[in-house]
Order: C-alpha cells, then sequence, then structure tokens
C-alpha cells in the first residue's frame, strides 16, 4: 500500500515535525519509495520466527536504590533554551 | 618531526617515553596541520588550541612522573556524536549546533584516562544518519584522496582526518556500516566491536540495539590499542556487557596458517565494481599466501539485511529522537503559538531532510496497525539473518568480503535518491543486525585511484582474532601506510 498526503499530514502530526503543504507532496514520493523498497520483507516466510529485538541477550540489572548521582541542576539547565527559578520555560498550557 | 604524522601509535608512544618529542609538540604537530589541511576538508568542526594544549602538558606531567600509560600524549579526535564535556558536541545537527556537553561520554572519559589529548570534534552525517557525509548541518566532509568525492558516512571526518594525517586516531561509531565504510572509502583500518563491548554512555543514540563505538587509526596494531582503553563494562549503559577484560592485541603476531576464511557467496554476486572485485580478490589470494584457505559460505538471508535494517534503524531513531522537544537543550524555533507548534517547529527547522525522512519513517512502521507487518516482521527476519551467521561461522574463522560495493563516489552522485545511498551499506548491515564486530582494512586502489577496503567479520567476541588477520596482511603489504598526496 502506499501513503496520500492525508497519511504523511498524521505521521508528521505523531512525530511532531511540522511540514508545509509543498513538503508534504515530496515527502509522499520519497517515503512512499523508501517504504517499496521495504515492502519486500513481506515475502519472506516468518512463520514461528521468534522477533529478535535486541543483538545480544542481556537482562535488565538492578541497582540498590540509593542515590548515585550528584545535584548538577545549574549545569543542565545551562545549556536549555529558557530557565526560570530552576524550571524550564513552555508555552502556557493549562489556561 | 615530520615524519611522526606517519607513526604507528606504539612509535610515537615510544618517542614520548623517551623523550624525543613531548605531548605539547606533538599536539601542536597536528594542531598545525589541522589549521594548514582541515579548511578544504571539513573533517573537524571544533577545535580548541588552549584546551587540547592543556591536556597535552598534563600528559607530559604524567609522562615525567611515570604514571602514563601506553597512550598519554597522543592526540585523537572524537566524532561529534561523542558527549565532551566543555565542548560543543553537534552531532552534525542544526538541533544540537549551540550544545556543549556538560558530562563525558564514557568512552571520551576512559580515553582521556589514558591520557589521550584531545585535538578536537569531527564532522559526520546528521545524527550519524548516512553513508557519505553529505546531510552534516556544518556542510560535507571531502576526501583528501580527491576532493571532489565523498569520504563515505557516517563517520566521514574521523575518516578523512586520519587520511590527511591530521590526527593519528579517531572514534567512530558503526550503526550500519559507519566506521567500516568511511575507513574503506579513505584508505584507513577501522574497526566496529561486538555490541555491548564499548560502553554507549554519552554516545548520542541513534538506533540502540545496533549502535556501537570504536576505534580508526592507520592500521590494526593501532586498532588493537585503542579498543584496550575504549572497551568495558560500565553501568550507565544497560546494554553494556559484564566480561573479563581483554587484550585485544594478544594475537597479533599468530600466524594465518590453517586459518579458515569463508566467502558468503552473497557478498561476490553481482554488485561490486569490478575494481573493488579485482582488489579483494588480490587480498584473498595474499591471504592463501599466508596460509589461510578460502571457501564459500552461505549467508542466504543477507540481501534483507537493508530492507530490514531501514524499518528497526528508524523505528528505534524516532524513539531516540523524540528527546529533541526544544526544552530542555538544543534548537527552540523563534516563533510559536503553543507548546505543541513549538515542539513541531522546533524539529521541523532544527532537523535536516534525511533525518526527519527516517524519523517519519519510523513513525509509521510503529504506528498503530502497522507494527506487526513493519516492526515485528523486521525483527523476525533479524533473527533469520543472525541464525546464517551462526551457521557460516560453524565452518570458518572469519569472513571476508568488500566493505564497499564501489570506491568513493562524487558528491550528489546518491544523495538525490534515498534508496540508492541506502544500499551503499548493502555489506555491512548484516553484522549489525546480528551484532557481530567487523572491521575495514584497506586493500589496494581502484577507478579514480582510490582507496578499497576489505572487510573482516569475526564471530562474536572475535576482536582478537580479526586484528590478527588485518594485522599479518598488513605486515605483508603496504596499503594501510599510503598517504594522498595533496596533504603531504
Amino acid at each position: 500500500m502506499s501513503l496520500n498526503l492525508e497519511d504523511v499530514a498524521r505521521i508528521a502530526r505523531l512525530a511532531r515535525i511540522e511540514l508545509s503543504a509543498a513538503e508534504r507532496e515530496a515527502t509522499r514520493d520519497q517515503l512512499n519509495d523508501i517504504l517499496g523498497f521495504i515492502e519486500q520483507l513481506q515475502a519472506v516466510d516468518t512463520t514461528g520466527i521468534e522477533p529478535m529485538a535486541h543483538a545480544v541477550d542481556v537482562v535488565q540489572r538492578l541497582r540498590p536504590d540509593v542515590v548515585t548521582e550528584t545535584d548538577r541542576r545549574a549545569d543542565f539547565q545551562a545549556v536549555a533554551p529558557e530557565t526560570e527559578a530552576g524550571l524550564y520555560l513552555v508555552p502556557r498550557v493549562v489556561e | 618531526m615530520s615524519d611522526l604524522i606517519n607513526s604507528s601509535l606504539r612509535e610515537l608512544s615510544a618517542a614520548l617515553a623517551t623523550k624525543k618529542v613531548s605531548a605539547v609538540e606533538l599536539a601542536t604537530l597536528f594542531l598545525d596541520r589541522i589549521e594548514k589541511f582541515n579548511p578544504p576538508l571539513n573533517a573537524f568542526i571544533t577545535t580548541d588550541r588552549e584546551r587540547t594544549l592543556a591536556q597535552a602538558r598534563t600528559a607530559d606531567e604524567r609522562l615525567n612522573t611515570g604514571a602514563g600509560t601506553q597512550l598519554t600524549g597522543i592526540p585523537l579526535g572524537h566524532k561529534d556524536i561523542f558527549c565532551t564535556k566543555g565542548w560543543r558536541t553537534s552531532c552534525g545537527s542544526q538541533m544540537l549546533a549551540n550544545f556543549v556537553s556538560p558530562y563525558d561520554a564514557n568512552v571520551v572519559e576512559k580515553l582521556a584516562a589514558a591520557g589521550m589529548v584531545t585535538l578536537g570534534k569531527l564532522n559526520m552525517d546528521e545524527f550519524a544518519m548516512g553513508s557519505s557525509n553529505e546531510t552534516s548541518y556544518f556542510g560535507p566532509v571531502r576526501n583528501p584522496w580527491d576532493v571532489s568525492c565523498v569520504p563515505g558516512g557516517s563517520s566521514g571526518g574521523s575518516a578523512a582526518a586520519i587520511a590527511a594525517r591530521l590526527t593519528p586516531a579517531a572514534t567512530g561509531t558503526d550503526t550500519g556500516g559507519s566506521i567500516r565504510q568511511p575507513a574503506a572509502l579513505c584508505g584507513l583500518t577501522g574497526l566496529k566491536p561486538t555490541y555491548g563491548v564499548v560502553s554507549r554512555y554519552g554516545m548520542i543514540a541513534f538506533a540502540s540495539s545496533l549502535d556501537q563505538g570504536g576505534p580508526m587509526a592507520k592500521s590494526a596494531e593501532d586498532c588493537a590499542l585503542l579498543l584496550n582503553a575504549m572497551a568495558g563494562f560500565d553501568t550507565r549503559d544497560s546494554t553494556s556487557l559484564e566480561r573479563p577484560t581483554e587484550d585485544y592485541g594478544r594475537d597479533l603476531e599468530k600466524p594465518l596458517a590453517g586459518l579458515k576464511i569463508g566467502l558468503p557467496k552473497e557478498f561476490f554476486g553481482v554488485g561490486m565494481d569490478a575494481d573493488v572485485r579485482a582488489a579483494v580478490d588480490a587480498a584473498l589470494a595474499e591471504y592463501r599466501k599466508l596460509g589461510a584457505t578460502t571457501g564459500e559460505v552461505q549467508l542466504p538471508n543477507s540481501g534483507l539485511s537493508v530492507p530490514a535494517y531501514y524499518v528497526i534503524a528508524p523505528a528505534e531513531a524516532s524513539s531516540n529522537l523524540s528527546r529533541f522537544d526544544g526544552v530542555r537543550y538544543g534548537y527552540r524555533a523563534p516563533e510559536y503559538n503553543d507548546l505543541t507548534e513549538m515542539y513541531s517547529r522546533s524539529r521541523a527547522q532544527g532537523f535536516g531532510a534525511e533525518v526527519k525522512r527516517r524519523i517519519l519513517i519510523g513513525t509509521y512502521v510503529l504506528s498503530h496497525g502497522y507494527y506487526d507487518a513493519y516492526y515485528l516482521k523486521a525483527q523476525k527476519i533479524r533473527r533469520l539473518i543472525a541464525a546464517d551467521f551462526v551457521e557460516a561461522f560453524k565452518q570458518c574463522d572469519v569472513i571476508m568480503g568488500p566493505t564497499s560495493p564501489s570506491v568513493a563516489f562524487a558528491f550528489g552522485a546518491k544523495s538525490a535518491d534515498p534508496v540508492q545511498m541506502y544500499l551503499s551499506d548493502i555489506y555491512t548491515i548484516s553484522t549489525n543486525l546480528a551484532g557481530l564486530p567487523g572491521m575495514s582494512l584497506p586493500c589496494g586502489f581502484g577507478n579514480n585511484n582510490m582507496p578499497v577496503g576489505l572487510q573482516i567479520i569475526g564471530n562474536w567476541f572475535g576482536e582478537a582474532k580479526m586484528l590478527n588477520v588485518a594485522h599479518q596482511y598488513q605486515k605483508a603489504t603496504d596499503w594501510h601506510t599510503r598517504m594522498p598526496e595533496g596533504v603531504k
């Protein structure tokens, strides 16, 4: 199946990437090329094959529940676009 | 002094230990070369002479008190994907063009602890997504062998800088071939370790189940020294493997008599250029002279590796890159009306075309109703690809083939057609999917007198074996010592 302009708009909305109307057309064509290329996977019989999520089988390690990090809030906020009083500023979300 | 630019790391180490040269002199030599030769190449995108020389002075003090390691005082460059405290860490993106990292990646920390001196940060495809270094926000890197050609990618800055002798060594990362393919296209030796051997902490994530850092240098011997310092368990990377410490150079001098080399018939079919084929065949003949035997093996599903990769890698990238939202770090759009618009404009403006394309593909294959058909399907095929290698390694010690189907191509040759660009990594991607280690080493020159790379694929945790196999070839040949004319 191939994507139409509405599909592209929906995917872009999910990905939080703004696309202009002009970009949407070019993007549709490029995504359809790539999806067409990926399509060959569908021809492979994978009945009974366990999906491989990772390159090596590792189990989640647990560590003791103790503080290991020091407070570096000022360092980390120094690279933020906008902060105030130790808080990250974003546009108002609750009126 | 000038012969030091072609010295091996072992030779540099000896020169430092015997006070033939100081760390400050060595750093100055390479900083001066960067000043002279980097502008057309665009390999280094951040340098800081004072910071570098301060590190070199510390290294000299360590050497004077006898507290140095074999790498103390040797300069290197870091791919700009590795967070380096106090240095801009851009990942080749406008998104992070002003990001000065507040911490060091594990790899950076380890190499600094060994006493290595940072010359600067190296250009790369944006977020490591590319095979030609044309997607960097800071402009393309040029191949020192021919500046009208690409250096390969994504670790193209690392490769070009070593080829031009602007640094003796560099770090790289490899998600689908990003160490091996640029190493091949620039005539270097590069190694992607088994997944989990090198910590991913502080290495900006592209596709977490595939990303692996590794060394790039002029020879296998140099790569072994670097890997010894880079590898090791790290609690801050949940997929770092807890294994006994290894000396990856322990087997370098072992003779190759009796070595069984597997040649996948799928790698030697159509698709490989004739000049690449000729150089690879000549290398295999050299290996037979060294006592190895060659035999055909089969990797029947390897043809599916590129399409499977372009489901799995974008899926993981779409998740990893969701952290770039213009809130905590990185680029924020100048104008927006609400929070959602702030996100979507910051990401639209801060990311380049290829990165956005992959995020969109990844978002789609993970979206409701398509997950099973694409993502789960690709993960099942990933298992088939890995199982092929298990079978193949029952018949051989290492696998060999070309690293790249062609020598370095001209700028623009593939950039308009994403699928053609993706196929540049046709021989390298399957090792990432399987988690295997792989190397590329120079094995001659092809069309337009451009370098050709021979790929060695090792069994899981077979780094020492691969390095042995590469080093014995490099003792018998001199391809790895060649240097481009333009930077002499």
